[in-house]
């Protein structure tokens, strides 16, 4: 079986990456899930996984090369192969690709806005079948803060991701801005598309709404995944809530940042400027005052929903250095407990492929 | 973010978005609208190239051709600005600053502070700038530095279609004369627009590419030659930094210094003449606070001092490229073992 690595997409805007280092040689063998390369876009860079078991045959993309996306970067093989059926398939793999940017985009998944109750919500659903999995991301974020990981989810079901209201391209106006206001929206997608049950999975203030959500409903919740979850614990760093609620300039917004990773370097200007076209949308600024006092005020969680765990199967991942929300939250669920060595509050998007793989086995093992 | 327009769209967005937010905000200049008095006519030109079509069908109340008197339409927007109102006023091309100069340097930008603080002119000049059209002399100059030379007015020179929106939306709002100028070869590029209504603040550069070698700063146009350079540059081993000014005034001082502490050399790239420039303000300004920093001499990529020409080959020979910015770079970052 001959396999065609090719340049992967992560997030909407992605174009062309560009290659950074092969971490295999041609020759080696490469397992499944396993690093392959580091690609670099004008975003973030990271490791091209294969989505194959096989020997690396073919590098086809040097170091420094910019390759649009869906372009050859190498050939895999799984058993035998000669030399000519590599040709062949490159040959035919050329033929048939088209570079153009525009193509890849109109071919691309794509996010979609609809109006529920008045307020606009985006939501982008990648994958098909079995019981579908839902995202949440946390304060301050998108549906992009799962670019990682629902690619790869939505290999084994449907798996939709959204912009809670306030936040990414969905309507910034708030009633309240507690957490029920956000359960409601989810519930509310939940209606449009017609789902009764879904497996949620939140990360930070995500979590929390998750775990709302499941108080509300909890015959609509199949599972609940819980990444450095809100909602399990009064602690959670104010300084951080405020610092990034109030930063209006990339000097302000950079030491705030900075806490969420742990690795420093990859808050780089471009993701500093990406957030900060964020925060300057009309009705954000207020969209994150209302949430922070409703949810946070004085540096202290104001819900605790430890009890909710364990109704459902549950998952909790967490990284051991988180700054935000500290790890201990974890301790004495009634849940599957996942600690990363090592890792910040993102653990989702910085060690993207452990939390897949906890990810996809919990939520295979689900009836 | 997927949405993509271009840069005339976003302006043209701009102007719709906070005409309907907003009672106040008029627009008045030549053919803005376009066939006034003339019936069946109206939105025959939308602007001289097309920058507010559209716009007079839904507000027509607030999209008045001018007559052909700067002196008389860019004073009455000043007035009008005094009065409560907020006039975006299009000067069409910028060359056109000496038929109102008056109205601009010794009225708008000075009321706030002849009359104690007790008057604000919350007004915008829209105008074309620079050269590559084709278009000779009179309708091709890039005269940035005219304007931030006068203190009271804020020049803002937007290099992207997503600067172009914020920054409008930004100067309407504004309480002060802004000089809101839109390169005409940067019309039709594409880029991610928000749909929402967002404002991007003045005085704040964008770092554009990070780099450890060089430091280019510039502004509008020259911020997409700057980076085709940089990419050039970085094939030969020279990681530039690119720093897209977007307001020459207020000018974000400590970005320019903060990237040249890094890089410690700088090339300034200026579309404008090259005599009293940007290009010599931010070399004096790095030459003063920050020649400590500096490992190499300060390089500076300009027109030359003449009128822009108008044949071809000239025009292309007096606008900055990127083969010229890349030779000024190479001059520099050679000595780089020397220090």
């Amino acid at each position: 079986m001959i396999h065609t690595l090719t340049m992967p997409k992560w997030g909407l805007s992605m174009t062309e990456g560009r290659i950074d280092v092969w971490l295999k040689q041609p020759g080696d063998r490469v397992e499944k899930g396993e690093e392959v390369l580091d690609v670099e876009t004008d975003k973030l860079s990271s490791s091209v996984e294969a989505p194959f078991s096989g020997v690396l045959r073919r590098v086809l993309a040097l170091s420094d090369e910019t390759l649009p996306v869906g372009a050859l970067l190498g050939i895999v093989v799984e058993g035998e192969a000669t030399e000519e059926e590599i040709d062949a398939v490159i040959d035919s793999f050329n033929a048939g690709f088209v570079s153009s940017s525009a193509e890849t985009e109109a071919s691309g998944p794509s996010a979609q806005k609809v109006e529920i109750g008045g307020r606009l919500l985006r939501y982008l659903e990648l994958g098909e079948g079995g019981t579908p999995l839902v995202l949440i991301h946390g304060f301050g974020g998108d549906l992009n803060n799962w670019l990682f990981n629902q690619p790869v989810l939505a290999a084994e079901r449907r798996v939709i991701a959204l912009d809670l209201p306030g936040h990414g391209e969905s309507g910034k106006q708030l009633r309240s801005g507690d957490a029920e206001e956000l359960s409601l929206a989810v519930l509310a997608l939940l209606d449009h598309l017609r789902l009764d049950r879904v497996h949620l999975a939140g990360h930070s203030m995500g979590g929390l709404v998750a775990l709302t959500v499941a108080d509300q409903a909890p015959a609509r919740v199949a599972s609940l995944t819980l990444i450095a979850s809100a909602g399990l614990g009064q602690e959670i760093n104010g300084d951080y809530l405020q610092g990034f609620a109030d930063a209006s300039n990339r000097n302000a917004l950079k030491p705030p940042l900075t806490q969420l990773f742990s690795d420093p370097a990859l808050v780089t200007r471009q993701m500093l400027e990406d957030m900060l076209k964020f925060k300057r949308l009309e009705g954000v600024d207020k969209a994150l005052q209302q949430l922070n006092t409703a949810l946070f005020e004085g540096g202290r969680q104001k819900l605790d929903l430890r009890h909710r765990v364990g109704r459902q199967p549950s998952l909790v991942i967490w990284g051991s250095d988180d700054a935000i929300i500290p790890a201990r939250h974890a301790e004495g669920l009634d849940a599957q407990v996942e600690i990363l060595p090592g890792q910040g509050h993102m653990v989702q998007l910085e060690a993207a492929e452990r939390v897949n793989q906890v990810m996809a086995a919990f939520l295979k093992s689900q009836p | 973010m997927a949405r993509k327009i271009s840069y005339q769209q976003a302006i043209n967005e701009a102007l719709a978005q906070e005409m309907r937010r907003d009672q106040s905000v008029f627009i008045i200049g030549q053919d803005v609208s376009g066939g006034t008095g003339s019936p069946g006519e109206q939105d025959a030109w939308g602007g001289v190239l097309g920058v507010t079509k559209g716009l007079y069908p839904e507000f027509p109340d607030r999209v008045l051709d001018a007559p052909l008197s700067e002196v008389g339409y860019v004073g009455m927007a000043v007035g009008a600005a005094t009065r409560g109102m907020r006039p975006v006023c299009e000067l069409m091309f910028v060359d056109f600053i000496g038929c109102c100069l008056d109205q601009l340097l010794n009225q708008a930008a000075k009321f706030r502070y002849m009359f104690g603080g007790k008057t604000t002119t919350p007004l915008v000049v829209r105008a074309m700038y620079g050269a590559g059209l084709r278009a000779a002399a009179q309708h091709s100059q890039m005269l940035t530095s005219m304007w931030t030379h006068i203190p009271g007015l804020k020049v803002v020179c937007p290099a992207t279609p997503y600067d172009a929106k914020g920054m409008l939306i930004q100067a309407i709002r504004d309480n002060d004369p802004v000089i809101f100028l839109e390169h005409k070869m940067l019309y039709s590029l594409q880029g991610e627009v928000p749909e929402e209504l967002y404002t991007v603040p003045f005085g704040e550069a964008n770092f554009v590419r990070e780099g450890r070698d060089v430091t280019l700063v510039t502004y509008g146009r020259m911020v997409h030659i700057a980076l085709e350079a940089a990419t050039s540059l970085a094939r030969q081993g020279i990681d530039c930094e690119v720093l897209d000014l977007r307001t020459t005034s207020p000018l974000d001082a400590d970005s320019i210094l903060e990237s040249v502490e890094k890089t410690g050399r700088l090339v300034v790239i200026d579309e404008s003449n090259p005599r009293c420039s940007i290009a010599t303000d931010i070399s004096a300004l790095v030459a003063q606070q920050g020649f400590s920093f500096l490992r190499a001499p300060i390089e500076m990529v300009t027109a030359p001092h003449t009128p822009v020409p108008f044949s071809d080959a000239l025009e292309d020979l007096y606008i900055p490229n990127a083969a010229k910015i890349e030779a000024a770079v190479l001059k520099i970052a050679d000595k780089r073992n020397a220090a």
